[in-house]
């Protein structure tokens, strides 16, 4: 199979076998105009199997949440067909709307217009906790 | 502008100064009886409170300030289904300081991210409330006279009790804090406390089941709460109840100088035969409440 290598865009490497599809969720690519390839199950000496999203253009999307998903993501920042920036991402100190507080005594679940905000509590062992009532974001297997 | 929503907003430091204020408030009570003229705090009680409420307004107009508001949700727009965030907006038009009390959770903090004045959580729901830990910890001070280097008993419901749980945060802060939790199995500290507090933090703490065997120990005992509705079993409820129940003759055993604290209201674990008893200090522990919230408002009001 040959997909097209990508002039200037951003390549998210190393992504657990058969997470591609709820990556592209999270970060609402299917909301962009531009080119998206995913590529399900890529062969890697490192993981045997990947997943790989090469994204076609000069984007705006916060990668952060990635940090959050799975650190041990690459992301690939192409320009002018070259590799300019390669780095795995850290965990995000907040993440605004993409986990949702499960307490149902927590004002988010009420009052629909309040964004679901976590902040990272705890760096060592990637706790993030709601900020308007501290219970702690259940991560969602990847 | 800085606002008072969880205990942790404040360093040690900035509580040590609210303390301070406080005890000259008590001695110079003429001196501080002016200083927020004209000032206006606005108290959004969407569930009812007695003493917060009224400790609050008590310290804003003992300060020359005056007060509006409402106590319950129903008296507010809430009833007609408006958001907290637009609630706050409109009184913050009326009010120099907010204070709110709201049955769920976050609601000042959402008050707060949504106004140009200072807000005080006044307790949301079962999560926060920190100016009881602030009555506290004046309590503490007032009454030992130090922060640091004491033996604190929490006993009864430790596993539900949001002030027992703000009060293990703000004192772990302090050197040499040892803390005795003294519980039935059903209602110890729960382990996210234990292992975010108790164990990140420089104190010890042991655990028991037994108030008399530690009772010598003790220099500050707080007691809560055991409450039926927290038991699956009611066989279990009736076997514990009387368990936590302080006695004079518990008391025996006790230090001279203990001070036994309570963040009220009481069913009967605190008989009022120990109302007389010099070492019972949870009638004080309201008026101290009334003085840490005239230091908080004029610190958030920033009046000299």
């Amino acid at each position: 199979m040959h997909i097209d290598s990508i002039v200037d865009g951003v390549v998210i490497d190393h992504i657990p076998a058969g997470g591609a599809m709820e990556l592209y969720r999270y970060l609402g690519l299917d909301k962009l105009q531009c080119q998206v390839a995913l590529i399900k199950n890529a062969s890697s000496r490192k993981m045997k199997r990947k997943d790989i999203i090469k994204i076609s253009g000069n984007i705006d999307i916060n990668l952060d949440i990635l940090g959050y998903i799975n650190p041990g993501i690459t992301i690939n920042y192409i320009q002018d067909s070259k590799l300019i920036h390669k780095f795995q991402p850290t965990l995000p100190k907040r993440i605004t709307g993409v986990i949702r507080c499960k307490n149902p005594r927590c004002i988010t679940t009420i009052e629909r217009d309040v964004p679901h905000v976590f902040k990272l509590t705890d760096a060592r062992n990637a706790v993030y906790r709601c900020i308007y009532c501290e219970t702690r974001a259940k991560r969602e297997p990847f | 502008m800085k606002s008072l929503i969880d205990i942790l907003d404040l360093s040690t430091k900035e509580i040590d100064e609210l303390m301070a204020c406080a005890e000259d408030i008590i001695s110079n009570p003429d001196k501080y009886a002016d200083k927020c003229r004209r000032r206006k705090l606005a108290s959004l009680f969407f569930e009812p409170s007695t003493r917060t409420r009224l400790s609050f307004e008590a310290a804003m107009i003992e300060l020359g300030g005056s007060v509006l508001g409402f106590s319950e949700a129903q008296s507010s727009s809430a009833a007609k289904g408006e958001s907290v965030a637009d609630t706050a907006r409109t009184v913050s038009a009326f009010a120099d300081i907010l204070v709110i009390r709201h049955p769920l959770e976050g609601a000042p903090l959402v008050a707060a991210m949504n106004v140009p004045i200072p807000v005080i959580n006044a307790g949301d729901g079962g999560h926060n409330h920190p100016t009881q830990t602030l009555a506290d910890l004046l309590t503490i001070q007032a009454e030992k006279g130090r922060m640091n280097h004491m033996t604190i008993g929490l006993c009864g419901d430790l596993k539900f009790g949001r002030t027992v749980h703000s009060l293990l945060q703000a004192m772990s802060r302090y050197d040499g804090i040892e803390f005795i939790l003294i519980s039935p199995d059903e209602l110890k500290v729960p382990e996210h406390v234990k292992t975010d507090i108790l164990e990140a933090g420089t104190c010890s703490y042991t655990e028991t089941s037994n108030l008399m065997e530690v009772m010598p120990e003790l220099d500050v005992l707080y007691m809560t709460r055991v409450q039926r509705e927290r038991f699956i079993s009611e066989a279990d409820y009736v076997r514990l109840k009387d368990t936590y129940i302080l006695t004079p003759d518990k008391l025996k055993a006790a230090k001279s100088d203990l001070t036994i604290m309570h963040p009220l209201p009481r069913v009967n674990e605190i008989p009022t035969i120990i109302d007389s008893d010099p070492r019972a200090c949870y009638f004080k522990q309201v008026r101290y409440g009334k003085y840490i919230r005239m230091a908080l408002i004029l610190k958030l009001l920033e009046v000299d």
